[in-house]
């Protein structure tokens, strides 16, 4: 049981400089394994040399590190911040330690909405596919909201989990009556998606993700003492001072954008969402001005972790992060079900 | 002066009513005790006046301005409530919890400093709540929870306190040590005081005023002598009872007749 530390800035900071340390290290580790081995060294010597202009590696593996394995990396981590933002401000809203992105179906109804968008050839507009994406996203927060009783009733966990069920059911089905009439060079880009691609994202791409995390995480954190008021239940936050419903609105739209972006370029990546917050909070607590930040970085440590697996394992051939995350993600999910205790 | 007043309120959930034209004004540290059956409209009426639910018509008055013009950091920093139970889903420390009542003085960057910290050490210290500020809220008996969310109330410094049966988890040491802490805040610091209860007796002996709700109506207000007399517990709750006076302070005293 870990004991009671008071969450001053200075630890905030000072535990979020040492998520920093541990989330280079793995994208060090990340950067040096794949099919193309290279030493730890070489590759802290390259990062080095990249600043100064010169050069110890030959160029074929200075074109794996900065052209291949670099933007992948760093897209990981941004997908991995993403989704565990995306399960820290959900499972706070909806009181449900269960309740994150993939589990909810919001992940479902922004890829629904981006694989409409690659249908119908959104994709020839600048960020048609990521805009689809959102209000995908935002349409099935709308739907799981009303189906789990309103804003008013209360969440409970079985009607927020069944209806997380129901939802990701109709979206599969509609996502494999797309996958039935689109001709078949789509269908790979959309097969893909459907266990999460970190491989595909152009530099722009990572440009507009990462900005979009960046705001996201600035405009969530202006909002964590609120969180900690509202999952203590709607009405004592409300009477605590937090104005509940335009806060809660404001969360939902911040959330879902991010989420949305990751989903639109990066696809179904599941189980991020709930077990990087779940561990958090049982290391550091349930503070989010904490919470926040520490999830963000280990969120992203988690998902470049996972994507090198994926990448190593069947080397040179490569799994769909995907696979990683559930095969870690669905025993822990029910883990936490049997326990009870969140 | 009066820091509430009440002025014909009408509230309903949907097509049920609540409150049926209910007036009343409450004078700046008194302490009001609200009694009535089930369903009479208590904890509603706590919920109106701390602005978290709005009449349907009339006025809700705090310090004479409307609750619906006050914003809730405003109305949060004037009144304060103690619900009957929180909801415990993630893990919190008693003493996070009783920080949660500085929120109303902070603005969202801010971390809680010294002065801060002391105001919640002393709001732990007037609920014997020390003991177990670094434990879990989860893992702590009911009554021990409750005297943290009295903590919390207190933290946030209002100038009224308004209890929903609060004192039904606490133990009889608890119990006295809390109403007497109650009445010291009322006389010292001018704290107004409203509590919920179903304690007829509790009532009687250390409230100023009482409340009498009847399925959403006052059906009695004014001194305990006043309020609590066979008649209108016999109308009100439907059964008989027997009103005397305690002998140390000539208060009434309910006993009920089985």
């Amino acid at each position: 049981m870990p004991i009671y530390r008071r969450v001053t800035l200075s630890r905030v900071l000072q535990i979020s400089a040492i998520m920093l340390l541990i989330f280079l290290v793995i994208c060090v580790v990340s950067l040096a394994l794949g099919s193309v081995h290279i030493g730890f060294i070489e590759v802290l010597k390259s990062l080095v040399n990249s600043f100064t202009g010169e050069s110890s590696l030959s160029s074929q593996e200075e074109l794996i590190i900065f052209s291949v394995r670099l933007p992948r990396v760093i897209f990981a981590g941004i997908v991995g911040a993403s989704l565990s933002l995306g399960g820290v401000v959900f499972q706070a809203i909806l009181r449900n330690p269960l309740a994150d992105p993939y589990i909810l179906g919001i992940s479902g109804g922004s890829a629904l909405g981006a694989i409409i968008g690659i249908v119908i050839g959104a994709g020839s507009f600048y960020l048609g596919i990521p805009l689809l994406a959102f209000v995908g996203a935002l349409a099935t927060v709308f739907l799981v909201f009303v189906m789990a009783g309103g804003s008013r009733g209360p969440l409970l966990d079985n009607s927020l989990l069944l209806s997380g069920v129901v939802v990701n059911a109709f979206f599969s089905a509609a996502i494999l009556f797309f996958l039935s009439i689109v001709n078949s060079m789509e269908l790979h880009s959309i097969t893909f998606w459907l266990m999460g691609d970190l491989s595909g994202a152009s530099a722009k791409e990572i440009f507009v993700a990462a900005s979009c995390l960046l705001a996201g995480f600035v405009l969530l954190y202006a909002q964590a003492r609120k969180l900690n008021l509202i999952v203590q239940g709607e009405d004592t936050a409300q009477q605590l001072g937090v104005n509940v419903e335009r806060t809660k609105q404001w969360l939902l739209v911040v959330t879902s954008l991010i989420i949305s972006v990751a989903v639109s370029l990066a696809g179904i990546i599941g189980f991020v969402g709930i077990m990087v917050p779940h561990l958090m909070r049982l290391i550091f607590g349930s503070d989010h001005r904490l919470l926040l930040p520490v999830s963000a970085l280990f969120g992203a440590s988690f998902l470049i972790l996972a994507d090198t697996i994926a990448r190593v394992v069947l080397a040179p051939a490569e799994l769909p992060v995907g696979v990683i995350t559930a095969l870690c993600g669905a025993p822990y999910f029910i883990f936490l079900l049997k326990r009870k205790a969140y | 002066m009066s820091i509430i007043s009440a002025e014909n309120i009408n509230f309903s959930y949907a097509a049920k009513p609540v409150m049926d034209d209910v007036s009343f004004s409450v004078d700046e540290a008194r302490m009001v005790a609200v009694i009535g059956p089930n369903g009479s409209g208590k904890t509603t009426l706590l919920k109106i006046i701390n602005g978290t639910l709005f009449p349907n018509t009339g006025r809700m008055l705090i310090d004479d301005k409307e609750t619906s013009r006050w914003s809730r950091k405003e109305i949060a920093r004037k009144v304060a409530i103690v619900p009957q139970e929180t909801a415990v889903t993630f893990p919190f420390y008693a003493e996070e919890i009783v920080l949660m009542g500085r929120f109303p003085h902070l603005n969202n960057y801010h971390f809680e400093d010294k002065k801060d910290y002391k105001t919640v050490h002393e709001a732990m210290e007037k609920t014997d709540t020390l003991a177990f500020a670094d434990r879990r809220f989860s893992e702590l008996s009911a009554g021990e929870r409750q005297r943290v969310l009295i903590a919390r109330a207190l933290a946030q410094e209002p100038k009224i306190l308004l209890l929903d049966e609060s004192t039904v988890f606490l133990d009889l040491k608890h119990q006295a040590q809390f109403l007497a802490l109650l009445r010291q805040l009322n006389t010292a610091q001018q704290l107004t005081v409203m509590f919920v209860t179903h304690d007829i007796n509790l009532a009687a002996q250390n409230a100023d005023r009482i409340i009498l709700l009847y399925s959403g109506k006052i059906y009695a207000i004014g001194k305990p002598a006043e309020v609590i007399t066979a008649a209108n517990i016999k109308e009100v709750y439907d059964v008989d009872v027997l009103v005397d006076q305690n002998p140390q302070n000539g208060l009434p005293r309910v006993t009920l007749l089985t």
